[in-house]
């Protein structure tokens, strides 16, 4: 989503209206090697009976540190923590990262459970609620997103872990009598001295009423017993049982279900409409006009949806109808021909273009659809006080300022209660809170605790999308077959335009989202006249990042590009990388892992062929080599079948490789859905396709075996949650080319 | 009418085309089936009629009277269904959000196949769709779970014979 180092301190300011305050990048260096420090910051706020909590968080120019009393405070009310530590030894982590799937809920904690040297089997995990001590400590707002959780947090939650451990064992030595803490040990939820021991959950209520450690030592990475190790997720058995909550399923006393017709184009307002029929359906309550269409409030979801289809409503339709995906592809290919904003460039690309034959090509990307498995909903309940949300959402900071500004309330006066969500991938992280603010204008105009429940063709029809995109690209060829020159043009809308994110994250008419991993593309140093440059078309359709975001049409058009001129120069495709890439690049390492673990140019069984990418993304450096072949017959003819996936990834040290290895196999399968099958249309302003018969999406049978992994390495942390999904789409194009001859140049993949 | 879910009865007041996921989700609270498409085209929603794996978003509720409904929460005590247990092993959950359809498609599957090839699973469990792409540890755990069931079939006739 944003990359690294990205500081939206401006955002921040531009969207608080209260409390002013301006982020801080974390800046811890590279890796394990975080250090504890700036103690003068700290402070302590004794309490008096049991329990105790930490937490300490970076953001703020201020390291605080809150020892508070947790029996007191059954409901989580700011001041809050990361840790408590229970009487009966419990452990509970407040995950300030939302569990999409993703595996925070297990991996957070083990970063903290580990500096806490607690008993791993007492860990309970909560989501925190939304407040300044939850903020991203590099963006400023509390969210997940950009697969920057787990670098993010790393140096805070250790710190808060070793926090508290170092409380216990000050708690232990005062309860002995012992002139210092040297002597004392911890292990497993216990402290130790000499004969003596006792509980973490015994010293909970004295390690509460302490002061705050001046200095905290930190493990060294050979001490670690949970970070790095295969740990299983905590949310199984929730998830196998039924018993998960997700915001679907939050229920509240008088709660109505609404659903709403919305617009049936981009930009489309209602005129009127007649209600008669719908509020004669058993169980509607209520017919009412609000800002993104007519809702239909009923007791049940199935009388709000039978509401709806009885609606009758005109619309102005706009300049919105007039919009089709033949339309955009003849504007976009016309904008191509010409240079754009320019992104990145040295030498003289058109010079030595002119000089050289050049090998041309133009790439093609649809809309998409994140299709979540939960539909969007949220339930909003307007009180005296404030106002309750209980919804799965990435982006709690923005949601909450969003509401407050609604209802005219202070943020803090906006509860946002996280559930698990059912799936993300960039879509409940929205700019405008759009299925949040929708929910609450409907409790607001109804006076009633609202769930807001889409249907699939609500999600499919309603907007924000991976944008399309087009990309011509140009290339001459150097004597050694190296490209000589690089002409990348990119045609696409812009994510971040007309949000409140565009000041901090559109430079110089850049949105740096439209062309990452395109101007930064690795290739570029190796080529010495190249030239990276971007056209921004404006329209009604809404856009949004999607898994990966402009990696995911980036990585698909570079890996291609760069094969068709590995095949131009009449070399293997793994060469040609490899000699462009400098040897110590960790995108060279990640490629010669998974080349060696393929085995690459080796024979493959008769009817395969293989298919190279390699993409760095989000911090990270995924390479992977595809085995596919092309089978069917009759209407089937000319399926892409991909067999095997052997997937090599550099993301710095290690927290948890299952749950690496389970964001690889979803990267893959995410974008090889994307590759094969996924696409939007539209025609008169409409989307033409609306579930999952239409939209089609990867399914078990075509799930390749994927092998995944990891570069031993102590570099720089990187994230997990993206960077699978970029090289999959041009791996198997690869290898389409190289089992067909047939260069497709256009998602989803379709042999001639 | 009445409805045999889980083998309690309950008695619901329900227009007779409502789907059955309706009625189990917001009429009896059983929130554990979940709703992804609303016409059996992602399967989030599999529950058994009589032993059977049914699409409860597109069942209207009339049909089902004297029937016998299972749904995630009536399939085993506290997650020791073998497939429960088996999806924890595998540590097979993402999002979680289709997995309890997954589940249920799983356990239809092992009764009328009990040792499933890596095909009949694919072909079973093609018509739940799973976002986060869990399938490769589903196909796993579906592997583990036969196994599991196998080694309890064996334990129960031992038990049997002393």
């Amino acid at each position: 989503m944003w990359r690294e180092g990205m500081n939206l301190s401006e955002v921040i300011a531009s969207m608080e209206s209260s409390t002013a305050s301006r982020a801080q990048p974390a800046a811890e260096g590279k890796g394990f090697k975080q250090t504890a420090s700036r103690r003068d910051f700290l402070k302590a706020g004794a309490a008096a009976s049991a329990g105790l909590v930490v937490a300490c968080f970076l953001p703020l120019g201020a390291r605080r540190v809150f020892a508070q009393d947790v029996a007191k405070q059954p409901a989580p009310i700011p001041p809050n923590a990361f840790v408590r530590i229970a009487p009966d030894n419990s452990v509970t982590v407040l995950l300030k990262h939302s569990e999409m799937g993703q595996g925070v809920w297990t991996s957070i904690p083990m970063v903290v459970a580990d500096e806490l040297d607690c008993d791993w089997s007492k860990v309970h995990v909560e989501h925190a609620p939304a407040a300044p001590e939850y903020r991203h400590t590099v963006f400023g707002l509390q969210m997940t997103g950009g697969s920057t959780s787990t670098w993010e947090s790393f140096a805070q939650l250790r710190e808060a872990g070793a926090m508290a451990r170092a409380l216990l064992i000050a708690a232990a030595a005062k309860k002995w009598n012992l002139a210092g803490t040297t002597d004392c040990r911890t292990k497993n939820g216990m402290v130790f001295c000499g004969d003596k021991k006792a509980s973490y959950g015994e010293l909970a209520e004295a390690a509460a009423r302490l002061p705050m450690p001046t200095n905290v030592a930190l493990k060294k990475p050979e001490e670690f017993r949970l970070i790095g190790k295969p740990i299983k997720r905590l949310d199984s058995k929730a998830k196998v049982t039924g018993t998960a909550e997700f915001g679907i399923d939050v229920k509240r006393p008088g709660m109505l279900i609404a659903t709403i017709a919305r617009a049936p184009v981009f930009g489309a307002k209602v005129k009127s409409f007649d209600a008669t029929k719908a509020r004669t359906v058993p169980g509607v309550v209520d017919v009412m006009q609000v800002p993104s269409g007519v809702a239909v409030l009923a007791k049940h979801f199935w009388a709000a949806k039978q509401g709806r289809d009885a609606l009758v409503v005109d619309w102005d339709l706009g300049p919105g109808a007039a919009i089709s995906t033949s339309g955009l592809r003849a504007e976009y290919r016309k904008a191509a021909q010409t240079t754009g904003t320019v992104a990145k460039k040295a030498g003289d690309v058109d010079a030595v273009l002119k000089a050289g034959k050049v090998i041309e090509a133009e790439y093609e990307v649809p809309f998409l659809a994140h299709a979540p498995m939960e539909p969007l909903n949220c339930t909003a309940e307007i009180g005296k006080d404030g106002c309750d949300i209980w919804t799965g959402t990435q982006f709690q900071g923005v949601d909450q300022m969003a509401v407050a500004k609604l209802l005219g309330l202070k943020p803090e006066q906006v509860r946002i209660h996280t559930t698990f969500l059912g799936g993300g991938f960039g879509r409940r992280a929205n700019p405008q809170s759009d299925f949040i603010v929708e929910a609450v204008e409907v409790a607001k105009a109804s006076k009633q605790t609202v769930k807001v429940v889409w249907t699939r063709e609500d999600d499919i029809h309603g907007g924000y999308y991976r944008p399309m995109w087009l990309s011509r690209l140009r290339a001459t060829l150097a004597k050694d077959g190296k490209p000589a020159a690089w002409a990348h043009t990119i045609v696409g809308q812009s994510i971040i335009a007309g949000t409140p994110f565009a000041g901090a994250m559109i430079k110089d008419g850049i949105d740096g989202s439209s062309v990452e991993g395109a101007a930064d593309a690795p290739y570029l140093d190796a080529v010495p006249a190249h030239r990276v440059d971007l056209h921004t078309p404006s329209s009604p359709i809404t856009v949004l990042w999607w898994r990966s975001v402009g990696h995911s049409h980036t990585g698909f058009v570079v890996e291609s590009f760069v094969d068709e001129l590995a095949h131009a120069a009449k070399q293997d495709p793994l060469k040609y990388r490899q000699a462009l890439l400098p040897e110590k690049s960790r995108e060279r390492l990640a490629l010669d892992l998974a080349a060696e673990k393929f085995g690459w140019g080796k024979a493959l069984p008769k009817g395969r062929a293989a298919g190279i990418a390699v993409h760095a993304s989000f911090g990270s450096y995924v390479a992977q080599i595809v085995e596919v072949s092309v089978e069917g017959n009759g209407p089937d003819k000319g399926r892409i079948k991909v067999h095997r996936v052997v997937c090599a990834i550099d993301c710095g040290p290690v927290v948890n490789p299952l749950t690496i290895e389970a964001q690889m196999q979803s990267g893959i399968a995410f974008g090889l859905g994307a590759a094969l099958h996924s696409e939007l249309t539209l025609k008169d302003g409409k989307v033409e396709q609306s579930n999952f018969h239409n939209y089609l999406v990867l399914r078990a049978n075509e799930m390749p075996k994927v092998e995944v992994h990891i570069v031993p390495s102590t570099d720089r942390m990187g994230g997990v949650g993206e960077p699978g999904t970029p090289p999959i789409a041009p791996a198997v194009a690869n290898a389409v080319f190289a089992a067909t001859g047939q260069r497709l140049r256009k998602l989803p993949l379709r042999l001639a | 009418m009445k409805l045999d879910v889980n083998g309690r009865e309950h008695e619901v007041d329900a227009p007779g085309d409502m789907p059955l996921l309706w009625v189990l989700r917001d009429l009896i609270g059983l929130t554990g089936t979940k709703f992804g498409c609303g016409m059996a085209q992602c399967g989030a929603c599999t529950v058994h009629v009589d032993g059977v794996a049914m699409r409860s978003c597109v069942t209207p509720v009339a049909t089902l009277a004297g029937k016998k409904i299972t749904t995630i929460e009536g399939i085993g005590k506290d997650g020791e269904h073998p497939v429960q247990r088996a999806w924890i092993e595998a540590d097979v959950v993402q999002c979680g959000y289709c997995q309890s359809g997954q589940i249920m498609t799983a356990v239809a599957l092992l009764k009328q196949k009990p040792q499933p090839t890596d095909a009949d699973i694919d072909a079973a469990m093609s018509g739940n769709i799973c976002r986060c792409g869990t399938y490769q540890r589903i196909r796993a755990a579906v592997h583990r779970a036969a196994a599991l069931t196998a080694t309890a079939a064996v334990g129960e006739e031992v038990s049997h014979v002393a």
